[in-house]
């Protein structure tokens, strides 16, 4: 949350939850580089390149992290006029993804107005030019503004899909041919063995799923962008608000809710849970004491509790939080907090199962004879043993996560109602189907995304679990309604 | 078998203390009651004594833990946490923020939240096994790949997008029953038969796919071949063989759930209008009705202890090799 200094004119700011989010993506990657050397940790991952469904859910995952990490990149601008010391800096915080989507941002109408509309959605009393007055649909201000008259819309946003569908083609064929350059064989030669190697799917990473699936992604959302561009592709809100807008800004909160959460809970369920496994004794009966309380309150009311005392503690104490982006950055981080707090149990009480089965071994009896002491068997042979374990759990609570957060926001429990996600998104909507015409654009744009998000996190987790526990293929997961009671 | 259910209630002693420490701890110690006062009576209204009379109309104005002015017992029984937390174990709940029992309001509350949890959870079982049976009677077929793609799907929806998408098309659409509210009586079941259909069918992607796992690791035991065997047609072994003894698994996660249906569903009592525990749980976090939501925590966590101990005899119905001692 510090102000760094100011750069061109920009302060960036760097929230909480973004401070996180960088050091989760920093562990990734230290964690790919200790991977790469380690040819036991590789096989799994061989195993998840292979499944082609799964990579096909990796690469649409990956879409909607690269869009959440643009959004995870804060600044203030510097006000005009305030060049001496003491410059002065709007409020509103900005992210990068705010900056490449400002026309979307800006260009807000009066209120509703249906996806690729001309006309606004309620009529309004202008005056005619010679003085009377009248009922009409007025045009939109932004949406279709260009357009010489209403008989065009067609045949524009057809000629603007085409022609955005060209650099698409493009970008996929550059990404293809780079792929199959490095999939030839050096032996046979170049890039057209590898092209064929791909396409016939020789090769041992799905690659073939992977460009079918960014093939598929490219074609849809270049138009889309190039659309959004003159048109309100999905429409606006009761305010007017692009939605497009809001469901690319949803993303990002349905991310750090699914990882920040599984993030600040991962050492808590990793220490306590080996041990209470390993030690056993008296710190067994607590740690199993402390999860058994903590799990038999209903999750729904343990978030509502603590989220209704939370934002007692948030409204006390106003000057904590320079501006109000901060201040829902905080609720959103307490959130994650609290959704780890009733998700720690279930990974604690596997990982202390397991321990209490490698415990046994030989492998650690032997370290045990050798006089290794209590902590670096458990932080040596306990802890890398029981990782595929963490692993499968953090991306099977992913999804859940991400469809949590959807309901706790629709019983107030949620985010911060200023902060753009899918739960307020679905929230606001929700009451205008029952308006005439229905207004069903942001119900159907939230629910596209989401779902897409959802889906592939779901299908991914399998391609993992699949991929590290043969043995758990057949293990049941843990039971949807036990969750969110 | 009784000296293990009595053993078993002890134990739930320690955890029900400590559920109300945690909950004692976030209403009254993270925020005090001034700061509840000063949140309820909004920024305008906040004098010291406004605060004051607030705190005494719902008996916040005592000490915490000890109350040194008192004589007596009452050095105990005149503080916050033995008013507030201690006699919820005697089911004296008190009275929430708009002067009602909360006691008596949990009482008629608990009917509409059963008739619609019940059913939801009866006929959600009963479809749920059933497809579940019949993907694993067509397993390693298209028939069952499709099955399990459309369970990943139906689980990927959010739960509130089957309701918003069942009112929008069942009850405005096609005119077909009413799109919320509540009445006992005959006339109950054209309010009640949305929400269970959409309970149902939002519950059935994830347990299908759940229970098709359970079977499916049941169906490769020695049992299932020696049915083979004998001659056995695929639908008896099923029926007769593999489900029975896959009830152990499917009991652990069901039986838990079984008292929390007095609780009802948040989500959808609020949605359809029915007056039951969730929607009263969502009023009262909606108005910020810290009484109310206290014993909702403290009776959840009461009824989530009493399955997991019908689990357990559960255990002993189904299995007879299990012995509770």
């Amino acid at each position: 949350m510090s102000a760094i200094t100011a750069i061109n004119g920009l302060l960036p700011v760097v929230f909480w939850t973004d401070a996180l989010i960088y050091l989760l993506l920093a562990c990734i990657v230290a964690l790919g580089f200790y991977v790469r050397r380690k040819e036991h940790l590789l096989i799994g991952w061989r195993r998840v390149g292979e499944s082609r469904i799964g990579m096909a859910a990796l690469t649409v995952l990956l879409t909607f992290v690269a869009v959440g990490l643009l959004d995870s990149l804060h600044y203030r601008q510097q006000l005009e006029g305030g060049r001496d010391q003491q410059s002065q800096y709007a409020v509103e915080v900005l992210s990068l993804l705010d900056t490449i989507a400002m026309p979307l941002k800006k260009r807000t109408e009066k209120t509703y107005s249906a996806p690729f509309a001309l006309d606004a959605y309620a009529k309004e009393t202008v005056e005619l030019p010679d003085g009377a007055q009248a009922r009409v649909l007025p045009r939109l201000k932004y949406g279709g503004a260009h357009l010489k008259s209403p008989d065009d819309l067609t045949r524009d946003v057809a000629t603007k899909a085409l022609l955005a569908l060209l650099p698409a083609a493009l970008l996929w064929l550059g990404i293809s041919v780079l792929v199959a350059r490095r999939c030839g064989t050096s032996v046979r030669g170049g890039w057209k063995d590898g092209w064929q190697r791909v396409w016939r799917g020789e090769t041992r990473f799905a690659w073939n799923a992977v460009l079918i699936t960014l093939g598929v992604l490219l074609a849809l959302l270049i138009p889309l962008a190039a659309l959004s561009d003159s048109y309100h592709v999905f429409g606006t809100d009761k305010v007017g608000q692009d939605v497009f807008y809001l469901t690319l800004k949803s993303i990002r909160t349905g991310l750090v809710i699914g990882t920040v959460t599984t993030l600040v809970m991962l050492p808590f369920a990793l220490m306590l849970g080996i041990a209470a496994g390993y030690l056993g004794g008296w710190v067994d009966d607590v740690i199993q004491y402390v999860y058994t309380t903590l799990n038999s309150i209903p999750g729904v009311l343990l978030i509502a509790a603590a989220v209704l005392t939370m934002q007692v503690v948030i409204d006390m104490h106003p000057s904590w939080f320079a501006t109000g982006a901060e201040r829902a950055d905080a609720r959103l981080l307490a959130l994650c907090l609290i959704l780890g707090v009733t998700n720690w149990t279930g990974l604690c009480r596997l990982l202390r199962a397991e321990t209490l089965k490698l415990r046994e071994l030989e492998y650690v009896q032997a370290a045990q004879a050798f006089g290794v002491s209590r902590l670096r068997i458990m932080s040596r042979h306990i802890l890398p043993n029981v990782m595929h374990i963490v692993l499968i759990s953090v991306v099977m609570d992913f999804s859940g996560l991400v469809l949590a957060e959807a309901v706790l926001s629709y019983v107030g429990i949620g985010v911060d109602p200023s902060t753009i996600s899918f739960g307020t998104m679905i929230n606001n909507a929700r009451m205008e189907l029952a308006r005439e015409p229905v207004v069903w654009w942001s119900l159907v744009a939230a629910f596209l995304f989401m779902f897409a998000l959802v889906l592939a996190a779901n299908v991914f987790a399998d391609a993992v679990r699949d991929g590290f526990d043969p043995r758990m293929r057949l293990r049941p997961r843990r039971r949807p309604q036990e969750r969110m009671a | 078998m009784i000296a293990y259910i009595l053993r078993r209630l002890l134990h739930a002693i320690p955890i029900l203390i400590g559920v109300n420490l945690i909950t004692f701890a976030l209403f009254f110690i993270v925020n005090s009651p001034d700061d509840m006062a000063r949140m309820q009576l909004g920024v305008k209204r906040v004098t010291p004594d406004a605060i004051q009379k607030w705190k005494a109309e719902r008996g916040y104005d005592q000490p915490l833990f000890y109350n040194a002015e008192a004589g007596g017992v009452d050095k105990i029984t005149h503080t916050i946490f033995f008013e507030k937390s201690l006699k919820m174990f005697v089911f004296d709940f008190g009275r929430a923020d708009d002067g009602r029992d909360i006691a008596v309001e949990i009482k008629s509350r608990m009917g509409p939240s059963l008739a619609i949890a019940l059913p939801v959870f009866i006929l959600g079982l009963f479809v749920s096994i059933s497809f579940a049976l019949l993907l694993v009677f067509f397993r390693a077929t298209y028939l069952d790949f499709a099955g399990v793609v459309l369970c990943v799907a139906m689980m990927s929806i959010s739960s509130l997008f089957y309701i918003i998408g069942g009112q929008f098309l069942i009850a405005k659409l096609w005119h077909m029953v009413p799109i919320s509210g509540y009445t006992s009586g005959l006339d109950a079941p054209r309010f009640l038969i949305l929400p269970v259909i959409v309970g149902v069918i939002a519950g059935i992607g994830g347990s299908t796919r759940w229970y098709r796992t359970i079977f499916l690791e049941e169906i490769n035991r020695d049992y299932v071949r020696t049915a083979r065997a004998k001659g056995l047609s695929e639908v008896v072994v099923l029926f007769r063989h593999v489900l029975k003894n896959a009830m152990l698994p499917i009991l652990t996660g069901v039986v838990v759930v079984i008292p929390l249906l007095f609780m009802g569903s948040l989500v959808t009592e609020s949605f359809f209008g029915i007056p039951g525990l969730g929607s009263y749980t969502i009023d009262a976090i909606g108005a910020q009705d810290f009484a109310v939501v206290r014993v909702m925590v403290f009776i959840g966590s009461l009824l989530y202890i009493v399955g997991l101990l019908l689990t357990d005899i559960s255990y002993t119905v189904v299995d007879p090799r299990v012995r509770l001692q």
